[in-house]
């Protein structure tokens, strides 16, 4: 192909065409103008979509990537533009999301005499990134954007950043596209060890009582079926993880619920009981684990993980797999006896009665009194057929509409897991509903989280995103508040908090609200909600002092949640 | 669980931001480097990093491995000292009169084969290459013997047992003989 003398700038552009970008999300400043002037000349080849706040520009990328499958893209100036990406590119790293963020930088004449708008932004990112790169050269930039791409959407994906030298935004250049699909000290799709494969079924069939664990490997690597066709084979009860909910339907036979603090006591439980425990795309987080010391001592377990790095972090494993789940599970499933193991699956609904009776049937049907927030969640979602996306923002709304909500659809949950970021959820829901309009997008977030980008309402507005926001109004950080009452005797520092009215927010950004205070409101607010052709507030004042449970509490094993 | 001595090997792609990028686990870690030697490999535009330092052996390995999983890290792995043949040089700053006063100090440095690279009215340098403990030996005669003036320690530079080298797997893979890293400037 023919070299054509173009700007750096340009070249970028280019090069994010190159690889079917269409969306950015982005917010101009000084030391990114070029790329935003010629951004103006491509107006037709990308949707700009232009945040309040950086941070949002990054959750949105994430909610994009997530939702999608592809990799997100944030375009930034220098100094507070890319300091401001910082708790968004924590939170695409621990949660193992595709994101590109492009910063500005000084020109590298003044690199590291504290020029205006300078910080070492390679420096910074370095611990939170998978790659993070300064671009110097007008040459560089294609190799340098089809590397980034390489490597924030293969194998365990997670964000990259780089870091744009003026000078080399405004330098010309004879642009020739690149493409980089492989990097040699990178092994993004280790080759599974036949041998552990072999020894993994040897002990699947040898087990009376396994239990599979389902984290997002399973979504991020599409192994969807896999998984399904590997448990139905073995007849194997299958519990998911907060990330990854949506990698099984909820109604799935196999399925018996969530794992966790606040997941659900069958799973959590019979973890103690099983004698096979396999993990698939799942990290072993201390929020599943409980206490580590006694976590399935009892069992031998199979680790499938794409990431070598996770083998053994924290917890010790019999058969390690690392490898791609979409490659290994078909092989293990080949090795594998048909098998049955009624008794032992009907052990789970035993357990999941009892927390069904102590926990649910109040949560779902209380009868009297304020609104809670599951009734809510899951009169939602039996609203959308259960085929919504659900996005949570952090604290009590996210784990009670995570519980509540109903998973029919692959891709159906964006939550922020890892890092616990409070004001993920309003932005991370815009990138959602911008990359799968097709798709219902219902974000539940508390008063707390929504008041910490709450900013993002312009972008709402501007961009016409049908976003429906269920904003659960406690009144109270709620989710801090509980752990005051549980363990901190009820002292409840810090943690009530006056609201502002969120109605005339709304009519201040030109988005139709609607406030639910009583029961018999709620599915006739809902319907309204769902039956508006834009976005929505949906304000619901629920109960000021409800806690999540079950719950297992801090330091506790997974089979000693409590109830209330 | 017993700390340890380990030095663990690292090779990467030679390109800036590297060390950062293996320091700052460590870092994370609140782990102390006890002595790290940076520099080109046998491999050309591999860099070889050899980090020693006390630790416990279940977060040493868990530090090696999120030092490998890094995109542009080619290799790492940890050892113990009787897995590794392993050396460090010092020098030593003396002073000339002194060593004239007292020919014990001639004899110190005879004994423990210092080579001597400089002799001056003022001062003379000599150079020793040995383990960490006869280094510090060394160093302390000198001190006894009231003639040191200056004194630095490299870190140790180590090489494993095993006849393989270790980047063998990489050196004979498909993907390796691919282009290394761009040469940026
Ligand atoms: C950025 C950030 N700051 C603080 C916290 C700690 N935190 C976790 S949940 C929570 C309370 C959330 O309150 P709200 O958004 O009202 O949700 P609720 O729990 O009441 O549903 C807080 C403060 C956090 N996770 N993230
Ligand atoms: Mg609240």
């Amino acid at each position: 192909m023919g070299k054509e003398r173009i700007t750096g700038s340009e070249a970028l552009l280019r090069s994010l065409i190159n690889e079917g970008v269409d969306t950015i999300f982005g917010y101009p400043g000084g030391s990114i103008m070029p790329v935003f002037d010629a951004l103006y000349d491509h107006r037709n080849d990308f949707r700009n979509v232009l945040v309040r706040h950086e941070q949002g520009a990054v959750h949105a990328a994430q909610g994009y990537a997530r939702s999608s499958g592809k990799v997100g893209v944030s375009i930034v100036t220098s100094g507070p533009g890319a300091t401001n990406t910082l708790t968004g590119i924590s939170d695409a790293m621990l949660d193992s999301t595709p994101v590109v963020v492009i910063a500005g930088q000084v020109s590298t004449g003044v690199l590291g005499t504290d020029a205006f708008q300078e910080i070492d932004f390679v420096g910074i990112t370095q611990p939170i990134t998978k790659w993070s790169y300064q671009i110097r050269r007008p040459e560089d930039i294609a190799w340098a954007v089809a590397r980034a791409f390489y490597i924030a959407g293969s194998g365990r994906p997670g964000p990259v950043v780089l870091d744009f030298n003026k000078d080399a935004q405004v330098a010309m250049l004879d642009y020739e596209p690149a493409k980089v699909d492989c990097v040699r000290s990178y092994i993004p799709y280790p080759t599974p060890s036949r041998n552990a494969i072999e020894e993994a079924a040897r002990l699947v069939n040898e087990s009376q009582r396994p239990l599979l664990l389902v984290g997002q490997g399973v979504e991020l690597g599409e192994a969807h079926e896999e998984l399904k066709a590997f448990i139905e084979k073995a007849d194997i009860p299958a519990a998911r993880t907060l990330m990854g909910l949506s990698a099984l339907p909820t109604d799935h036979p196999l399925c018996v619920g969530m794992l966790g603090m606040h997941g659900n006591y069958g799973p959590n439980f019979n973890t103690n009981e099983c004698d096979l425990l396999i993990a698939v795309g799942m990290r072993f987080s201390d929020r599943v684990t409980g206490k580590l010391s006694t976590y399935a001592k009892q069992a031998k377990i199979v680790h499938i993980d794409i990431d070598h790095a996770e083998i053994n972090k924290n917890v010790t494993v019999d058969v390690p797999i690392v490898g791609d789940c979409k490659e290994v599970l078909p092989l293990l499933t080949a090795l594998v006896n048909k098998a049955e193991h009624k008794e032992w699956i009907e052990s789970f609904a035993r357990y999941n009665a009892i927390e069904h009776e102590k926990v649910t049937v109040k949560a779902l049907n209380p009868g009297s009194g304020p609104l809670l927030m599951g009734e809510v969640a899951r009169k939602v979602s039996e609203a959308t057929a259960n085929s919504a996306i659900l996005v949570t923002d952090v604290g009590q709304n996210q784990m009670m509409s995570a519980r509540y909500f109903k998973y029919t659809k692959p891709h159906s949950i964006l939550t922020s897991g890892g890092l616990g970021t409070m004001g993920y959820g309003l932005p991370a829901a815009i990138g959602a509903k911008i990359a799968m309009p097709e798709r219902t997008v219902c974000l539940f977030t508390g008063d707390g989280g929504m008041q910490m980008n709450i900013q993002e309402l312009g972008t709402i507005m501007e961009q016409g995103t049908a976003v429906k926001i269920i904003l659960l109004n406690n009144n109270y950080l709620g989710n801090v508040r509980q752990w005051q009452e549980l363990f901190f005797n009820h002292r409840y520092s810090w943690t009530p908090m006056l609201n502002p009215d969120y109605a005339l927010i709304a009519q201040g950004y030109g988005i139709p609200s609607r406030l639910v205070v009583e029961r018999d409101e709620l599915d006739d607010a809902i319907a309204e909600m769902l039956a508006a052709p834009g976005p929505f507030l949906l304000h619901v004042a629920v109960m000021e002092e409800a806690n999540v449970m079950p719950m297992t509490p801090p330091g506790a094993s997974v089979n000693e949640m409590i109830f209330e | 669980m017993d700390k340890k001595l380990f030095t663990i090997i690292i090779y990467t792609e030679n390109i800036a931001g590297m060390l950062n990028q293996v320091t700052a686990e460590f870092t994370r870690r609140m782990m102390n480097i006890d002595t790290i030697t940076a520099s080109s490999s046998s491999v050309e535009g591999v860099h070889r990093y050899t980090i020693s330092l006390w630790g416990e052996e279940d977060s040493v390995q868990k530090v090696t491995k999120r030092i490998e999983k890094k995109v542009d890290v080619l290799k790492a792995d940890y050892y113990t000292d009787n897995e590794i043949f392993f050396q460090e040089v010092a020098l030593y700053k003396l002073s000339t009169p002194v060593m004239l006063e007292n020919s014990e100090v001639s004899r110190t440095i005879r004994h423990n084969n210092a080579r001597v690279m400089e002799v001056n009215p003022t001062y003379t340098v000599v150079e020793v290459t040995g383990s960490t403990d006869d280094i510090l030996r060394l160093y302390d005669e000198f001190v006894a013997q009231n003639c040191m003036l200056q004194f630095v320690k490299s870190g140790r530079v180590a090489v494993p047992r095993s006849a393989q080298e270790v980047l063998g797997e990489y050196l004979f893979n498909e993907d390796y003989k691919r282009k290394p890293v761009k040469d940026v400037e």
